[in-house]
């Protein structure tokens, strides 16, 4: 009888009710195309990024003149601009200002964004998870009190102001960018590690190990930390994407990654006083920004359906 | 009442205070010598001698942090290195574009969530419910500075409604200084606006799940009079939640759309005081947006008390 309530447990057949989702399968799509993206630019792009090539600034890419009549009636007026746009069917997504090529800044983009995003989440999980479940060991004592009040002052800096603090001191870097992120995501892992293990500390199987002897640190480890693991898979693909959008946003008032390497958030930075006459520029690398954190939420949407069927009401 | 008022006043307190140790600590303490850090690499020794007389950074630490401290009691925020005068002078205009256009932003996140939120909670499940979320999903993954970018190429360049950049001053009359905060408040509120969307709609789909919904239901009340007599009330304090952290988000969040409008704010004020090494102005201004996030996060636990008299009676 018990092999029946076993066979229902939705994460025995976590692939077939992942493949069901249909948001999730979009999100995966998305976020294996960005990913394998940023792996590629390693060995392989179709340009130089770093090498300016002044007599091909500014093309647009080849079907942009196609896009922007979409709709309209005559071929002089463009949703995008007035001008009439050179292109080379070379560079498929047309270049900046400096004559880099869209396409392979977009591919080497991708890897300093996720490359960021990842580390902040690493930051997040190796710092705070083991405060959350210290906290929750250790409820209502001197550690947990502190633990969950350092917290508070850290959400009382929203991540942008971190990194402004520190970029005013040790000048905006990658490096700086992630911490300043990083350091944000600790509470919140912190919180969802101290709130999941609470839960599990009035549970059977944590009290027979108790019985047996077993000390509150191995507990954590080996009761505690593998029963949220769920959730904290679901909570770091919701943090990648915010880190994302966040290391996006650092870059683009230059707190962020710094020239030449190229980056999402300094492409979008560039292309801001060119967006009259070169708005791919600007639509390039905003599109690709948008469908990595998109994709990154449906895949977290859709993990949490599949690790938590009660949750499916009341997702936001 | 008065007694989770007055905990939540003291630990207010607490935090304002760690913050602004954290602040001193970053901003004084980690550069080495302030002085010299501002002065750059190449002044005179006499002159940064002269300057850190004048900054009083001859005192021990403590007293400097004191001193600071009282300063900011007394409103005397520092004097600008660069400006040459009160910081509290370099806000006063600044906090007029800033303050602002965060409200305007948190007011039209708020009329745009409510009525989208209800829609698709009433209709749950239904076509316009899942294109509700889908549009939601797209617009947390929006940038909100591309947004500003993408509204300025297509409102200001191309159909010339809205000027591309600037503020002319509420002295030139409250509708085109209204009107100049408009696309930058759209731009900040598409994102809020899709994740309150989000936060309303879960929240409603849970309160109607409660049994005293059913109860109105088998008392004779239709689904849309439960939803709009019982559960709406009842749904609003999560949602209040949210709004209390977007408004903070939102005062540190303009940081970028300024840049993006080039608009006179406290963010602008920033970044000079960054580029320009004037640690007194960053400090300052850092400080007063933490007051203000603490602040409003204080005012919203106040108004869940009043909201939910559970926690009026004590459950604090």
């Amino acid at each position: 009888m018990s092999i029946d309530v076993v066979a229902e447990d939705p994460r025995d057949n976590l692939f077939l009710v992942a493949l069901k989702s249909p948001s999730f399968m979009i999100g995966l799509v998305l976020t294996l195309i960005f990913s394998s993206a940023a792996v590629l630019s390693f060995i392989w792009t179709p340009f130089d990024v770093t090498e300016v090539d002044i007599a091909h600034k500014l093309l647009c890419p080849p079907f942009q003149d196609w896009i922007g009549n979409l709709g309209l009636p005559s071929p002089d007026n463009n949703w995008f601009s007035s001008w009439k746009c050179r292109n080379d069917p070379a560079y498929i997504l047309g270049t900046d200002h400096l004559g880099r090529d869209m396409f392979s800044m977009i591919l080497v983009g991708a890897r300093t964004s996720i490359a960021v995003a990842f580390i902040a989440v690493g930051i997040g999980i190796v710092a705070g998870v083991p405060l959350g479940l210290a906290a929750a060991a250790r409820l209502g004592s001197l550690v947990d009190e502190l633990i969950m009040r350092t917290n508070d002052l850290v959400f009382a800096f929203p991540a942008l102001l971190i990194a402004i603090l520190i970029t005013a001191v040790y000048g905006p870097s990658a490096v700086n960018a992630i911490i300043a992120i990083g350091i944000f995501n600790i509470p919140v892992f912190a919180r969802l590690a101290r709130g999941a293990a609470l839960s599990l500390w009035t549970r059977e199987f944590v009290l027979a190990a108790q019985v047996a002897g077993k000390g509150p640190a191995r507990i954590s480890l080996e009761h505690i930390l593998p029963n949220i693991l769920n959730l904290l898979i679901v909570q770091s693909t919701i943090q990648f994407s915010l880190g994302i959008l966040a290391e996006a946003g650092l870059s683009y008032v230059g707190l962020g990654v710094q020239p030449p390497t190229p980056s999402w958030g300094r492409m979008l930075s560039d292309a801001q006083t060119m967006i009259s006459f070169a708005p791919h520029m600007a639509l390039l690398p905003g599109i690709a920004i948008i469908l990595t954190v998109l994709g990154l939420n449906l895949m977290g949407d859709g993990l949490r359906d599949v690790f938590d069927p009660k949750l499916r009401r009341s997702r936001t | 009442m008065l007694v989770f008022i007055l905990k939540r006043l003291l630990s207010l307190v607490l935090t304002l205070i760690a913050a602004s140790v954290v602040i001193f600590f970053v901003i004084e303490v980690i550069p080495g010598d302030p002085a010299s850090f501002m002065m750059g690499f190449e002044a005179s020794p006499e002159a940064v001698d002269a300057l850190r007389e004048q900054l009083g950074l001859n005192a021990p630490l403590w007293e400097r942090y004191i001193n600071w401290i009282m300063a900011l009691l007394r409103g005397d925020f520092g004097t600008s290195y660069t400006y040459k005068v009160p910081v509290a002078e370099l806000v006063s205009d600044r906090i007029w574009v800033s303050l602002p256009l965060a409200i305007y932003a948190l007011i039209l996140s708020v009329v745009i969530a409510f009525p989208v939120g209800v829609l698709a909670a009433s209709r749950r499940n239904s076509a316009t419910d899942v294109t509700i979320m889908g549009a939601t999903q797209l617009g947390i993954a929006v940038p909100n500075f591309w947004f500003a970018m993408i509204l300025v190429l297509l409102l200001a360049i191309k159909a010339r409604w809205f000027s591309a950049g600037g503020f002319p001053g509420w002295e030139e009359g409250f509708f085109p200084a209204l009107k100049a905060l408009t696309l930058p408040a759209v731009a900040l509120a598409l994102p809020q606006a899709s994740i309150l969307s989000r936060v309303m709609r879960s929240s409603l789909l849970d309160t109607l799940s409660e049994d005293y919904i059913r109860t109105a239901r088998a008392k004779g009340l239709s689904r849309r009079q439960a939803l709009w007599r019982h559960a709406l009330r009842n749904a609003l304090i999560p949602v209040l939640t949210i709004i209390g952290l977007q408004f903070s988000f939102l005062m540190a969040g303009s940081v970028i759309i300024e840049k993006v409008f080039f608009l006179p704010g406290m963010g602008s004020l920033v970044f000079l005081g960054i580029t320009q090494r004037d640690l007194i102005v960053v400090k300052s201004v850092v400080m007063m947006l933490v007051f203000a996030v603490i602040v409003v996060a204080f005012l919203v636990d106040v108004a869940y008390a009043f909201v939910d008299p559970r926690l009026r009676k004590g459950r604090a």
